[in-house]
Protein backbone atom coordinates (compact mmCIF):
# COMPACT_ATOMS: atom_id res chain seq x y z
CA UNK A 1 0.00 0.00 0.00
CA UNK A 2 1.43 3.84 -0.65
CA UNK A 3 1.13 6.12 2.12
CA UNK A 4 -1.68 8.21 0.51
CA UNK A 5 -3.92 4.36 0.86
CA UNK A 6 -2.65 3.69 4.18
CA UNK A 7 -3.45 7.66 5.01
CA UNK A 8 -6.68 6.67 3.79
CA UNK A 9 -7.52 3.29 5.52
CA UNK A 10 -6.69 4.68 9.05
CA UNK A 11 -9.47 7.05 8.90
CA UNK A 12 -12.48 6.12 10.36
CA UNK A 13 -15.85 5.56 8.20
CA UNK A 14 -18.15 8.70 8.39
CA UNK A 15 -21.02 6.23 10.68
CA UNK A 16 -17.98 5.79 13.35
CA UNK A 17 -17.93 9.73 14.02
CA UNK A 18 -21.73 9.59 14.29
CA UNK A 19 -21.35 6.75 16.54
CA UNK A 20 -18.88 8.25 18.69
CA UNK A 21 -20.41 12.00 18.85
CA UNK A 22 -23.74 10.29 19.66
CA UNK A 23 -21.87 8.05 21.98
CA UNK A 24 -20.35 11.50 23.71
CA UNK A 25 -23.91 13.37 23.96
CA UNK A 26 -26.16 11.03 25.82
CA UNK A 27 -23.55 9.18 27.73
CA UNK A 28 -22.68 13.20 29.44
CA UNK A 29 -26.69 13.78 29.11
CA UNK A 30 -27.43 10.64 30.96
CA UNK A 31 -24.63 11.19 33.73
CA UNK A 32 -26.14 15.04 34.21
CA UNK A 33 -29.70 13.45 34.47
CA UNK A 34 -28.00 10.88 37.05
CA UNK A 35 -26.75 13.76 39.34
CA UNK A 36 -30.31 15.62 38.80
CA UNK A 37 -32.36 12.88 39.87
CA UNK A 38 -30.14 11.33 42.52
CA UNK A 39 -30.32 14.36 43.89
CA UNK A 40 -33.76 14.97 44.20
CA UNK A 41 -34.23 11.36 45.31
CA UNK A 42 -32.22 11.46 48.32
CA UNK A 43 -33.13 15.01 49.40
CA UNK A 44 -36.52 13.81 49.37
CA UNK A 45 -38.02 16.68 46.60
CA UNK A 46 -39.69 13.61 44.90
CA UNK A 47 -41.03 10.73 47.48
CA UNK A 48 -39.41 7.27 46.86
CA UNK A 49 -41.15 4.00 46.11
CA UNK A 50 -39.02 2.52 48.90
CA UNK A 51 -38.04 4.61 51.46
CA UNK A 52 -34.45 5.09 51.67
CA UNK A 53 -34.48 3.55 55.15
CA UNK A 54 -35.84 0.08 54.29
CA UNK A 55 -33.58 0.08 51.14
CA UNK A 56 -30.71 0.36 53.59
CA UNK A 57 -32.24 -2.45 55.51
CA UNK A 58 -32.61 -5.01 53.07
CA UNK A 59 -29.38 -4.49 50.77
CA UNK A 60 -27.83 -7.30 53.06
CA UNK A 61 -30.81 -9.73 51.85
CA UNK A 62 -30.70 -11.13 48.18
CA UNK A 63 -32.26 -9.74 45.36
CA UNK A 64 -35.09 -12.36 45.64
CA UNK A 65 -35.90 -11.36 49.00
CA UNK A 66 -35.08 -8.25 48.78
CA UNK A 67 -37.96 -7.44 45.86
CA UNK A 68 -40.32 -9.67 47.95
CA UNK A 69 -40.07 -7.61 51.16
CA UNK A 70 -39.67 -3.94 49.17
CA UNK A 71 -42.23 -4.69 46.34
CA UNK A 72 -39.66 -3.27 43.44
CA UNK A 73 -41.00 -3.98 39.88
CA UNK A 74 -39.45 -6.88 37.81
CA UNK A 75 -37.84 -5.36 34.50
CA UNK A 76 -39.86 -2.68 32.63
CA UNK A 77 -42.04 -2.01 35.60
CA UNK A 78 -40.25 0.55 36.85
CA UNK A 79 -41.67 2.86 34.07
CA UNK A 80 -45.18 2.92 36.18
CA UNK A 81 -43.43 4.30 39.38
CA UNK A 82 -41.61 7.57 37.25
CA UNK A 83 -43.27 9.75 39.89
CA UNK A 84 -41.50 8.09 42.66
CA UNK A 85 -37.50 9.52 43.62
CA UNK A 86 -36.03 6.33 43.37
CA UNK A 87 -37.10 4.94 39.59
CA UNK A 88 -36.66 8.16 38.31
CA UNK A 89 -32.83 7.82 38.85
CA UNK A 90 -33.86 4.84 36.03
CA UNK A 91 -33.77 7.02 33.21
CA UNK A 92 -30.36 7.97 33.46
CA UNK A 93 -29.62 4.36 33.75
CA UNK A 94 -31.71 3.37 31.25
CA UNK A 95 -30.07 5.89 28.32
CA UNK A 96 -26.47 4.30 29.60
CA UNK A 97 -27.77 0.79 28.74
CA UNK A 98 -29.94 1.46 25.65
CA UNK A 99 -27.09 4.21 23.79
CA UNK A 100 -25.58 1.18 22.14
CA UNK A 101 -28.48 0.00 20.28
CA UNK A 102 -29.08 3.33 18.92
CA UNK A 103 -25.87 3.32 17.83
CA UNK A 104 -25.55 0.02 15.91
CA UNK A 105 -28.58 1.20 14.42
CA UNK A 106 -26.53 4.46 13.24
CA UNK A 107 -24.07 1.73 11.69
CA UNK A 108 -26.04 0.10 9.57
CA UNK A 109 -26.62 2.59 6.78
CA UNK A 110 -22.41 2.85 6.17
CA UNK A 111 -22.63 -1.21 5.93
CA UNK A 112 -25.33 -1.20 3.29
CA UNK A 113 -23.71 1.75 1.29
CA UNK A 114 -20.41 -0.61 1.28
CA UNK A 115 -22.83 -3.90 0.66
CA UNK A 116 -20.72 -5.17 3.55
CA UNK A 117 -23.21 -8.23 4.08
CA UNK A 118 -21.70 -10.16 6.78
CA UNK A 119 -21.36 -6.64 9.20
CA UNK A 120 -24.85 -5.55 8.25
CA UNK A 121 -25.97 -9.21 9.57
CA UNK A 122 -23.52 -8.47 12.42
CA UNK A 123 -25.11 -5.35 13.10
CA UNK A 124 -28.71 -6.57 12.98
CA UNK A 125 -27.88 -9.47 15.54
CA UNK A 126 -26.46 -7.64 17.80
CA UNK A 127 -29.24 -5.39 18.10
CA UNK A 128 -31.52 -8.31 18.46
CA UNK A 129 -29.11 -10.00 21.12
CA UNK A 130 -29.08 -6.14 22.87
CA UNK A 131 -33.46 -5.79 22.36
CA UNK A 132 -33.58 -9.43 23.82
CA UNK A 133 -31.73 -8.46 26.71
CA UNK A 134 -33.21 -5.04 27.33
CA UNK A 135 -36.82 -6.92 26.77
CA UNK A 136 -36.76 -8.05 30.48
CA UNK A 137 -37.94 -11.68 28.76
CA UNK A 138 -34.99 -13.37 29.60
CA UNK A 139 -34.91 -14.33 33.53
CA UNK A 140 -36.91 -11.25 35.09
CA UNK A 141 -39.44 -12.23 37.48
CA UNK A 142 -37.71 -14.93 38.33
CA UNK A 143 -37.55 -14.55 42.27
CA UNK B 1 12.32 -8.74 30.30
CA UNK B 2 9.13 -7.49 28.61
CA UNK B 3 7.42 -4.94 30.70
CA UNK B 4 4.03 -6.91 31.73
CA UNK B 5 2.29 -3.46 31.90
CA UNK B 6 0.27 -3.32 29.02
CA UNK B 7 -2.47 -0.83 29.43
CA UNK B 8 -0.75 2.19 31.16
CA UNK B 9 1.50 3.72 28.25
CA UNK B 10 -1.74 3.49 25.84
CA UNK B 11 -3.93 5.05 28.34
CA UNK B 12 -1.18 7.95 28.19
CA UNK B 13 -2.02 8.36 24.28
CA UNK B 14 -5.77 7.98 24.55
CA UNK B 15 -8.46 10.89 25.08
CA UNK B 16 -10.97 9.81 27.49
CA UNK B 17 -11.86 13.56 28.36
CA UNK B 18 -12.06 15.25 25.36
CA UNK B 19 -8.68 17.07 26.49
CA UNK B 20 -5.40 15.70 25.01
CA UNK B 21 -3.25 14.50 26.87
CA UNK B 22 -0.17 17.09 25.97
CA UNK B 23 -1.97 19.87 27.24
CA UNK B 24 -2.48 17.97 30.45
CA UNK B 25 0.87 17.62 30.75
CA UNK B 26 2.32 20.84 29.89
CA UNK B 27 0.11 22.26 32.49
CA UNK B 28 1.36 19.74 34.47
CA UNK B 29 5.07 20.77 33.80
CA UNK B 30 3.97 24.29 34.18
CA UNK B 31 2.77 23.69 37.45
CA UNK B 32 5.80 21.77 38.90
CA UNK B 33 5.30 22.34 42.56
CA UNK B 34 1.90 22.02 42.14
CA UNK B 35 2.58 18.95 40.89
CA UNK B 36 4.72 17.76 42.96
CA UNK B 37 2.00 18.71 45.88
CA UNK B 38 -0.08 17.10 43.90
CA UNK B 39 2.09 13.71 43.94
CA UNK B 40 2.95 13.46 47.28
CA UNK B 41 -1.11 13.92 48.12
CA UNK B 42 -1.60 10.98 45.35
CA UNK B 43 1.04 8.59 47.02
CA UNK B 44 -0.77 9.40 50.58
CA UNK B 45 -3.97 8.66 49.26
CA UNK B 46 -3.14 5.88 47.67
CA UNK B 47 -1.13 4.16 50.19
CA UNK B 48 -3.98 4.96 52.64
CA UNK B 49 -6.94 3.74 50.92
CA UNK B 50 -5.53 0.48 49.17
CA UNK B 51 -3.78 -1.05 51.96
CA UNK B 52 -5.45 -4.27 53.54
CA UNK B 53 -5.67 -2.14 56.73
CA UNK B 54 -8.00 0.42 55.53
CA UNK B 55 -10.24 -2.65 53.99
CA UNK B 56 -10.46 -4.21 57.13
CA UNK B 57 -11.32 -0.76 58.89
CA UNK B 58 -13.97 -0.68 56.46
CA UNK B 59 -15.24 -3.89 57.44
CA UNK B 60 -15.24 -2.98 61.11
CA UNK B 61 -17.58 -0.23 59.99
CA UNK B 62 -19.48 -2.04 58.09
CA UNK B 63 -20.05 -4.59 61.07
CA UNK B 64 -21.17 -1.42 63.31
CA UNK B 65 -23.79 -0.60 60.32
CA UNK B 66 -27.03 -0.06 62.30
CA UNK B 67 -25.23 3.11 64.08
CA UNK B 68 -25.23 5.10 60.71
CA UNK B 69 -27.65 7.24 59.58
CA UNK B 70 -29.03 5.80 55.83
CA UNK B 71 -26.60 8.68 53.81
CA UNK B 72 -23.08 7.16 55.84
CA UNK B 73 -23.10 4.08 52.93
CA UNK B 74 -24.21 5.94 49.93
CA UNK B 75 -21.36 8.95 50.75
CA UNK B 76 -18.53 6.40 51.88
CA UNK B 77 -19.15 4.48 48.49
CA UNK B 78 -19.06 7.36 46.31
CA UNK B 79 -15.44 8.81 48.32
CA UNK B 80 -14.09 4.87 47.78
CA UNK B 81 -14.98 4.72 44.21
CA UNK B 82 -13.64 7.73 43.54
CA UNK B 83 -9.97 6.75 44.73
CA UNK B 84 -10.66 3.39 42.57
CA UNK B 85 -11.26 4.88 39.62
CA UNK B 86 -7.88 7.23 40.43
CA UNK B 87 -6.40 3.88 41.00
CA UNK B 88 -7.96 1.89 37.87
CA UNK B 89 -6.56 4.54 35.61
CA UNK B 90 -3.08 4.58 37.29
CA UNK B 91 -2.68 0.81 36.98
CA UNK B 92 -4.17 0.22 33.87
CA UNK B 93 -7.26 -2.30 34.97
CA UNK B 94 -10.96 -1.54 34.52
CA UNK B 95 -13.06 -0.29 37.33
CA UNK B 96 -15.55 -2.87 37.50
CA UNK B 97 -12.69 -5.69 38.74
CA UNK B 98 -11.56 -3.34 41.15
CA UNK B 99 -15.55 -2.63 42.00
CA UNK B 100 -16.58 -6.13 42.41
CA UNK B 101 -14.61 -7.89 44.95
CA UNK B 102 -13.84 -4.71 46.98
CA UNK B 103 -17.57 -4.00 47.54
CA UNK B 104 -18.63 -7.12 47.68
CA UNK B 105 -15.86 -8.17 50.45
CA UNK B 106 -15.89 -5.16 52.58
CA UNK B 107 -19.12 -3.56 52.22
CA UNK B 108 -22.44 -4.50 53.40
CA UNK B 109 -24.53 -4.68 50.27
CA UNK B 110 -25.68 -8.49 48.60
CA UNK B 111 -23.44 -9.74 45.91
CA UNK B 112 -26.26 -9.32 43.78
CA UNK B 113 -26.22 -5.85 43.73
CA UNK B 114 -22.74 -5.40 44.19
CA UNK B 115 -22.85 -7.05 40.71
CA UNK B 116 -25.45 -4.82 39.15
CA UNK B 117 -23.79 -1.83 40.27
CA UNK B 118 -20.18 -3.37 38.91
CA UNK B 119 -21.72 -3.74 35.84
CA UNK B 120 -22.94 -0.49 35.24
CA UNK B 121 -19.94 1.03 36.70
CA UNK B 122 -17.87 -0.99 33.86
CA UNK B 123 -20.51 0.36 31.06
CA UNK B 124 -20.36 4.09 31.90
CA UNK B 125 -16.48 4.13 32.04
CA UNK B 126 -16.45 2.34 28.73
CA UNK B 127 -19.26 4.42 26.59
CA UNK B 128 -17.37 7.42 28.01
CA UNK B 129 -13.85 6.28 27.08
CA UNK B 130 -16.13 5.22 23.96
CA UNK B 131 -16.59 8.29 21.76
CA UNK B 132 -12.40 9.30 21.53
CA UNK B 133 -11.26 5.71 21.14
CA UNK B 134 -13.92 5.65 17.49
CA UNK B 135 -12.72 9.06 16.87
CA UNK B 136 -8.97 8.08 16.65
CA UNK B 137 -9.76 4.69 14.96
CA UNK B 138 -7.73 3.35 17.67
CA UNK B 139 -11.17 1.27 18.73
CA UNK B 140 -11.55 -1.05 15.28
CA UNK B 141 -14.66 -1.71 14.67
CA UNK B 142 -14.04 -4.52 12.20
CA UNK B 143 -12.53 -6.21 15.23
CA UNK B 144 -14.94 -5.34 17.63
CA UNK B 145 -18.22 -6.02 15.94
CA UNK B 146 -18.28 -9.87 15.74
CA UNK B 147 -16.28 -10.24 18.94
CA UNK B 148 -19.26 -7.78 20.82
CA UNK B 149 -22.20 -10.13 19.11
CA UNK B 150 -20.38 -13.36 20.29
CA UNK B 151 -19.14 -11.70 24.18
CA UNK B 152 -22.74 -9.87 24.80
CA UNK B 153 -24.35 -12.82 23.68
CA UNK B 154 -22.55 -15.27 26.10
CA UNK B 155 -22.44 -12.26 28.50
CA UNK B 156 -26.31 -12.88 29.06
CA UNK B 157 -25.98 -16.36 29.27
CA UNK B 158 -23.20 -15.61 32.33
CA UNK B 159 -25.53 -12.93 33.67
CA UNK B 160 -28.28 -15.25 34.03
CA UNK B 161 -26.80 -18.56 35.23
CA UNK B 162 -24.88 -15.77 38.08
CA UNK B 163 -27.59 -15.35 39.29
CA UNK B 164 -29.07 -18.47 39.21
CA UNK B 165 -26.58 -19.66 41.51
CA UNK B 166 -26.48 -17.21 43.39
CA UNK B 167 -30.38 -18.26 44.24
CA UNK B 168 -29.16 -21.75 45.31
CA UNK B 169 -26.37 -20.30 47.07
CA UNK B 170 -24.56 -16.99 47.05
CA UNK B 171 -21.22 -18.70 48.38
CA UNK B 172 -21.01 -20.53 45.00
CA UNK B 173 -20.78 -17.14 43.74
CA UNK B 174 -18.42 -15.93 46.32
CA UNK B 175 -16.21 -19.10 45.75
CA UNK B 176 -16.12 -18.86 41.64
CA UNK B 177 -15.28 -14.77 42.19
CA UNK B 178 -12.46 -15.29 44.60
CA UNK B 179 -10.90 -18.26 42.14
CA UNK B 180 -11.25 -15.86 39.18
CA UNK B 181 -10.00 -12.52 41.07
CA UNK B 182 -6.97 -14.80 42.16
CA UNK B 183 -6.89 -16.14 38.56
CA UNK B 184 -6.91 -12.68 37.05
CA UNK B 185 -4.45 -11.62 39.22
CA UNK B 186 -1.54 -13.71 38.37
CA UNK B 187 -2.89 -12.84 34.66
CA UNK B 188 -1.81 -9.54 34.98
CA UNK B 189 1.34 -10.37 37.10
CA UNK B 190 2.55 -12.91 34.17
CA UNK B 191 1.06 -12.07 30.78
CA UNK B 192 3.82 -10.68 28.75
CA UNK B 193 1.91 -8.88 26.03
CA UNK B 194 3.64 -7.69 22.33
CA UNK B 195 3.77 -4.14 21.64
CA UNK B 196 3.38 -4.90 17.55
CA UNK B 197 2.49 -8.81 17.26
CA UNK B 198 4.29 -9.97 14.21
CA UNK B 199 1.47 -11.99 11.99
CA UNK B 200 2.65 -13.42 8.89
CA UNK B 201 -0.15 -14.99 7.57
CA UNK B 202 -3.77 -14.30 7.93
CA UNK B 203 -6.33 -17.01 8.84
CA UNK B 204 -9.19 -17.66 6.80
CA UNK B 205 -11.75 -16.32 8.79
CA UNK B 206 -9.96 -13.13 9.65
CA UNK B 207 -9.34 -12.48 6.02
CA UNK B 208 -13.46 -13.20 5.17
CA UNK B 209 -14.73 -11.01 8.01
CA UNK B 210 -11.50 -8.64 6.71
CA UNK B 211 -10.34 -7.92 10.47
CA UNK B 212 -7.56 -5.78 9.45
CA UNK B 213 -6.54 -2.11 9.39
CA UNK B 214 -4.42 0.53 9.97
CA UNK B 215 -3.51 2.80 12.54
CA UNK B 216 -1.10 5.80 13.43
CA UNK B 217 1.08 5.13 16.11
CA UNK B 218 1.46 8.72 18.04
CA UNK B 219 4.75 8.17 19.38
CA UNK B 220 6.44 7.10 16.13
CA UNK B 221 4.42 9.75 13.66
CA UNK B 222 4.12 5.76 11.68
CA UNK B 223 1.14 4.32 10.17
CA UNK B 224 0.73 0.46 11.57
CA UNK B 225 -0.92 -2.18 9.38
CA UNK B 226 -2.20 -5.03 11.35
CA UNK B 227 -4.10 -8.09 10.30
CA UNK B 228 -5.14 -11.28 12.83
CA UNK B 229 -4.26 -14.56 13.14
CA UNK B 230 -5.81 -17.86 15.28
CA UNK B 231 -8.84 -15.54 14.58
CA UNK B 232 -10.96 -18.99 15.52
CA UNK B 233 -9.62 -19.41 18.83
CA UNK B 234 -9.44 -16.28 19.56
CA UNK B 235 -13.73 -16.13 19.07
CA UNK B 236 -14.10 -19.43 20.82
CA UNK B 237 -12.25 -17.92 24.06
CA UNK B 238 -14.60 -14.75 24.19
CA UNK B 239 -17.31 -16.84 24.74
CA UNK B 240 -15.87 -17.75 28.14
CA UNK B 241 -15.02 -14.21 28.26
CA UNK B 242 -18.66 -13.28 27.72
CA UNK B 243 -20.12 -15.83 30.38
CA UNK B 244 -16.93 -14.49 33.35
CA UNK B 245 -17.89 -11.13 32.57
CA UNK B 246 -21.42 -11.49 33.06
CA UNK B 247 -21.14 -13.96 36.02
CA UNK B 248 -19.84 -12.15 38.48
CA UNK B 249 -19.97 -7.99 36.67
CA UNK B 250 -16.74 -7.64 35.88
CA UNK B 251 -15.65 -5.93 32.91
CA UNK B 252 -13.73 -7.98 30.85
CA UNK B 253 -10.78 -6.07 30.04
CA UNK B 254 -8.24 -8.23 32.13
CA UNK B 255 -9.12 -10.77 29.46
CA UNK B 256 -9.87 -8.98 26.59
CA UNK B 257 -6.40 -7.54 26.18
CA UNK B 258 -4.13 -11.29 26.56
CA UNK B 259 -6.71 -12.43 23.99
CA UNK B 260 -6.48 -9.70 21.51
CA UNK B 261 -3.46 -9.35 21.43
CA UNK B 262 -1.14 -12.65 22.25
CA UNK B 263 -4.28 -14.86 21.10
CA UNK B 264 -4.96 -12.99 17.63
CA UNK B 265 -2.16 -10.90 17.09
CA UNK B 266 -3.67 -7.57 17.42
CA UNK B 267 -1.36 -4.23 17.99
CA UNK B 268 -0.88 -3.30 21.31
CA UNK B 269 -2.70 -0.20 20.85
CA UNK B 270 -5.76 -1.62 19.07
CA UNK B 271 -6.34 -4.31 21.62
CA UNK B 272 -6.41 -2.08 24.68
CA UNK B 273 -8.88 0.75 22.47
CA UNK B 274 -10.87 -2.12 21.21
CA UNK B 275 -11.02 -3.52 24.66
CA UNK B 276 -12.09 -0.95 26.28
CA UNK B 277 -14.93 -0.01 23.41
CA UNK B 278 -15.58 -4.25 23.47
CA UNK B 279 -16.73 -3.93 27.77
CA UNK B 280 -19.45 -1.18 26.56
CA UNK B 281 -21.42 -3.80 24.14
CA UNK B 282 -20.72 -6.79 26.23
CA UNK B 283 -21.24 -5.20 29.73
CA UNK B 284 -24.86 -3.36 27.83
CA UNK B 285 -26.36 -7.16 27.30
CA UNK B 286 -25.18 -8.41 31.11
CA UNK B 287 -26.69 -4.92 32.10
CA UNK B 288 -30.08 -5.16 31.41
CA UNK B 289 -30.58 -8.34 33.16
CA UNK B 290 -29.17 -7.12 36.19
CA UNK B 291 -31.53 -4.27 36.23
CA UNK B 292 -34.60 -6.46 34.78
CA UNK B 293 -34.02 -8.32 37.81
CA UNK B 294 -33.71 -5.45 40.00
CA UNK B 295 -30.01 -6.02 41.46
CA UNK B 296 -29.52 -2.54 40.46
CA UNK B 297 -30.45 -0.09 43.55
CA UNK B 298 -29.60 3.39 42.66
CA UNK B 299 -29.03 4.49 46.36
CA UNK B 300 -25.67 2.35 45.82
CA UNK B 301 -24.93 2.30 41.92
CA UNK B 302 -25.65 5.80 41.23
CA UNK B 303 -23.03 7.08 43.53
CA UNK B 304 -20.24 4.06 42.30
CA UNK B 305 -21.00 5.01 38.78
CA UNK B 306 -20.54 8.93 39.31
CA UNK B 307 -17.97 8.26 41.97
CA UNK B 308 -15.52 5.89 39.72
CA UNK B 309 -15.87 8.39 36.69
CA UNK B 310 -14.65 11.16 38.33
CA UNK B 311 -12.03 9.42 39.72
CA UNK B 312 -10.86 7.63 36.20
CA UNK B 313 -11.20 11.48 35.16
CA UNK B 314 -8.74 13.09 37.48
CA UNK B 315 -6.79 9.58 37.08
CA UNK B 316 -5.91 10.66 33.93
CA UNK B 317 -4.70 14.20 34.94
CA UNK B 318 -2.55 12.03 37.60
CA UNK B 319 -1.14 9.73 34.91
CA UNK B 320 2.01 12.43 34.56
CA UNK B 321 3.32 12.59 38.15
CA UNK B 322 2.43 8.52 39.13
CA UNK B 323 4.85 5.31 38.69
CA UNK B 324 2.51 2.92 36.81
CA UNK B 325 4.73 -0.21 37.69
CA UNK B 326 4.46 0.24 41.32
CA UNK B 327 0.88 1.09 41.72
CA UNK B 328 0.13 -1.93 39.18
CA UNK B 329 2.08 -4.24 41.12
CA UNK B 330 0.07 -2.81 44.61
CA UNK B 331 -3.23 -3.36 42.64
CA UNK B 332 -2.32 -7.07 41.67
CA UNK B 333 -1.72 -7.43 45.81
CA UNK B 334 -5.15 -5.86 46.44
CA UNK B 335 -7.18 -7.90 43.97
CA UNK B 336 -5.39 -11.11 45.23
CA UNK B 337 -6.15 -10.38 49.20
CA UNK B 338 -9.85 -9.37 47.75
CA UNK B 339 -9.80 -12.84 45.85
CA UNK B 340 -8.51 -14.56 48.90
CA UNK B 341 -11.47 -12.50 51.25
CA UNK B 342 -14.07 -13.64 49.00
CA UNK B 343 -12.75 -17.26 48.85
CA UNK B 344 -12.73 -17.00 52.86
CA UNK B 345 -16.16 -15.43 52.89
CA UNK B 346 -17.39 -18.28 50.05
CA UNK B 347 -16.13 -21.40 52.22
CA UNK B 348 -16.72 -19.90 55.41
CA UNK B 349 -13.28 -20.07 56.57
CA UNK B 350 -13.51 -16.48 58.11
CA UNK B 351 -9.33 -16.67 58.60
CA UNK B 352 -9.35 -12.85 57.45
CA UNK B 353 -11.91 -11.74 59.18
Amino acid sequence: MTEKSLSEAARPMPEQITYANLLFLVVWVSILLMIVTYFAYVTNLVSPYVPIEVVQQHWTSSVGDYMHTTGAPHGWGWLRLLDTGDYLNFIGLTILALITILCYLVLLPGYIRQKDWIYTLICVLEVLVLSLAASGILGAGGH
Amino acid sequence: MPEPDYVVPVVRSLDYTGLTFSRRQRKCEETEDGGKANGVFLWALLVVVIHPQTAFAVHDVVRAESAHAWWFWPVILFFFCFVLGVIAVLAGVGGGVLFVPLVSGFFPFHIDFVRGAGLMVALAGALAAGPGLLRRNLASLRLSLPVALIASACSIVGAMLGLYLSRLNPNIIQVCLGATICGIALLLLFSKNTDKPVVKKQDAIGLALGISGVYRDEATKELVEWKTHRTLVGLILFIFIGVLAGMFGLGAGWANVPVLNLVMGVPLKISVATSKFLLSITDTSAAWIYMNNGCVIPLMAVPSILGLMFGSLVGVRLLVLAKPKFIRYMVIGVLMFSGLKALDKGLGLRILG
